[in-house]
């Protein structure tokens, strides 16, 4: 009799709730002031940002159980609104304004320029973690047209080559600060 | 003409300091609306003034705040558990629209950074004539300096006693919240605001109900534009005759415009309402660069009209721009000279109503995205200066249809004007 071979099973080991732990304790600070206040969930997503930088998935399920609000809820929320990323920005988030003032002075152009520059695409990070490119509607400087907004430092008046110049000097004051930190 | 009605303090006063902002005539009014024995005569006169809001809808400020002061309370004691315990208490809501996003304006940016208390003491004195308790700012997230120097504004109104319990008089307490937006431009759509407040997609809402009957948290809630709320310290100390004396008669007051754009000094000026375009452009703005000719202007922001350059000594007032067909909108005066590409432009307004659509109901959500797909077939494959003849009439007509559906069937004013702007240059033959 033919004997069938025998099934190889993958052995799934439940390792217990991922979240039975309490959360990390910074996330705890930020959660501690709004806990159960469903209406203070965009205010915590900021907090959460502001710390980590983007909105990790495991915060986003403490956020969750926390508030007393469900995951797509959450979710729902945080893909909404354009400010909230979900993966590691680089250092410096470079915001090209594509509002009508901005556009009529050129930053098509600019976007174009800071593409070659920095070799990514809209919405995407440099590999070295040092720069990511993102386009906003309208940054409300329109008088400055066109603007381009690194963190939170507004630059007027660019050209595509002075745009250039601007990730330029970014990038060697960021040697300089990490040559400070080494030493 | 330049009138410095409600920026008078811009550049002058210093934003943080509440000394000088009593100095200069702060908080005078709030002491004279609660000195006063009895305060109808108060939103009589916001209405007899005639302001109406600054924020693009126009609608009569006096009027909305009657509307919400006699509203019915919608929950009454005991208040309902859903509602955050921290504002369960409060029978009405004052809420400031900060949420500037209109591509091409950047006034209520100004009026919060170079005059904060203006503002609070606007929404102080309007939540003690509608009873309410709390007051929501809600700020754009791209205004890092506003919220710094609103959060520092608020702070020392709170240990001055202009916030918090006991203001002025014993019977009244009210107390001010920042909310930051985090990127959205329907968020400005008041019921949208409200949505978001409550930490929701901002979504906006079906009206009616309005928000002076079932607004934040379902309670009478009276949602000003910054810039209608900075009018609002003035008519209160000064009357609405005062008020009245500037202006045109249907529009009175005056109004802050931001021209951006191809003028050679861009920025925002505060106007006396029916003030002529050109003089704007010409002499405030300082004019086109030399040897540049005037190929049109957007007036009103993303969601405003295109005016053809002949149009310019239109008068700056709410009746004169709607005989011709335009709007005021947000205030927003964007000038295009002949090195601006009228397709480029088109596009990208098709594209940001295209990306800006919260997309909740169908007309909005679908007619912005087919409104962006026509207007890419029209220009693929050819240089953007074609010629007149070369657009279709299939495709103008789709174009207009789809324009049409949106404006008559969307829920809210993004999806109901996404096609004004880009209908205009059409009907304007500013498309060569």
């Amino acid at each position: 009799m033919l004997r069938h071979p025998k099934k190889k099973h993958r052995q799934y080991l439940y390792q217990g709730d991922p979240l039975a732990a309490p959360p990390p304790p910074e996330l705890e600070t930020i959660l501690e002031r709004h806990r159960g206040r469903d209406d203070a969930l965009i205010t915590v997503l900021e907090e959460i940002q502001n710390h980590y930088g983007y909105l990790p998935q495991r915060q986003l399920q403490y956020t969750a159980r926390e508030l007393g609000l469900p995951l797509s809820r959450v979710y729902g929320v945080a893909t909404f609104y354009n400010l909230f990323h979900f993966t590691a920005p680089g250092r410096y988030m470079v915001r090209v304004c594509r509002g009508t003032a901005c556009h009529v002075n050129g930053s098509r152009q600019i976007i174009h320029a800071l593409k070659d520059k920095l070799a990514i695409n809209e919405d995407e990070s440099t590999p070295d973690g040092l720069f990511s490119l993102q386009t906003v509607a309208c940054m409300g400087a329109c008088s400055l047209a066109p603007v381009l907004v690194v963190n939170d430092n507004t630059y007027g008046r660019m050209s595509p080559e002075s745009a250039v110049d601007e990730m330029e000097k970014l990038k060697r004051e960021n040697a300089i600060l990490d040559a400070e930190v080494r030493a | 003409m330049e009138l410095k009605l409600i920026t008078a303090n811009l550049g002058k006063i210093n934003p943080s300091s509440i000394d000088d902002y009593l100095a200069h005539g702060g908080y005078r009014a709030l002491q004279r609306v609660c000195d006063a024995t009895e305060t109808v005569s108060f939103t009589h006169d916001l209405k007899a003034a005639g302001l109406v809001g600054r924020g693009g809808a126009a609608f009569s400020t006096g009027l909305k705040r009657e509307m919400a002061i006699r509203a019915e309370p919608t929950h009454p004691y005991p208040a309902p558990e859903w509602i955050p315990e921290r504002y369960r208490y409060s029978s009405s809501f004052v809420v400031c629209n900060a949420d500037e996003s209109e591509p091409g304006t950047f006034k209520d940016r100004l009026l919060l950074e170079g005059d904060p208390f203006c503002i609070i003491e606007a929404m102080t004195i309007t939540a003690f004539l509608a009873c309410a308790t709390v007051g929501f700012i809600y700020l754009r997230g791209e205004y890092p300096l506003a919220y710094e120097r609103l959060t520092h504004a608020l702070r020392v109104a709170r240990e001055r006693g202009y916030l918090g319990k006991r203001i002025l008089r014993d019977d009244f307490a009210f107390d001010i919240e920042i909310r930051r937006g985090a990127g959205a431009y329907i968020c400005g759509e008041e019921t949208a605001l409200f949505e978001s407040i409550e930490g929701k997609r901002g979504e906006p809402r079906a009206k009616p109900p309005f928000p002076t009957d079932k607004g934040l948290f379902q309670r009478p809630t009276i949602i000003n534009n910054v810039e209608t709320f900075a009018n609002i310290p003035f008519i209160t100390l000064e009357g609405a005759q005062a008020y009245r004396r500037y202006g045109t008669k249907q529009s009175p007051g005056t109004r802050i415009v931001c021209v951006s754009g191809a003028a050679q000094k861009p920025g925002a000026y505060e106007i006396e309402m029916g003030t002529p375009l050109r003089y704007v452009i010409e002499e405030l703005a300082g004019g086109l660069k030399p040897e540049r000719t005037l190929q049109a202007i957007l007036i009103g922001g993303a969601a405003g009209v295109f005016l053809k350059p002949d149009e310019i000594d239109v008068p700056l007032a709410f009746e004169s721009l709607d005989a011709i067909g335009a709007t005021f909108g947000s205030g927003a005066i964007v000038v295009l000279d002949d090195t601006a590409k009228m397709w480029g432009v088109l596009l990208r307004l098709a594209r940001f109503f295209r990306n800006e659509s919260c997309g909740k109901c169908l007309p909005c959500q679908i007619g912005t995205q087919r409104q962006l797909e026509i207007l890419e077939r029209m220009t693929q494959g050819r240089s953007r200066k074609l010629e007149q003849t070369d657009i279709s009439p299939e495709e103008l007509r789709l174009l207009r249809d789809t324009g049409a559906v949106m404006r008559d069937a969307s829920l809210c004013g993004l999806g109901q004007t996404a096609s004004n702007a880009i209908l205009s240059a059409f009907d304007k033959k500013l498309i060569l």
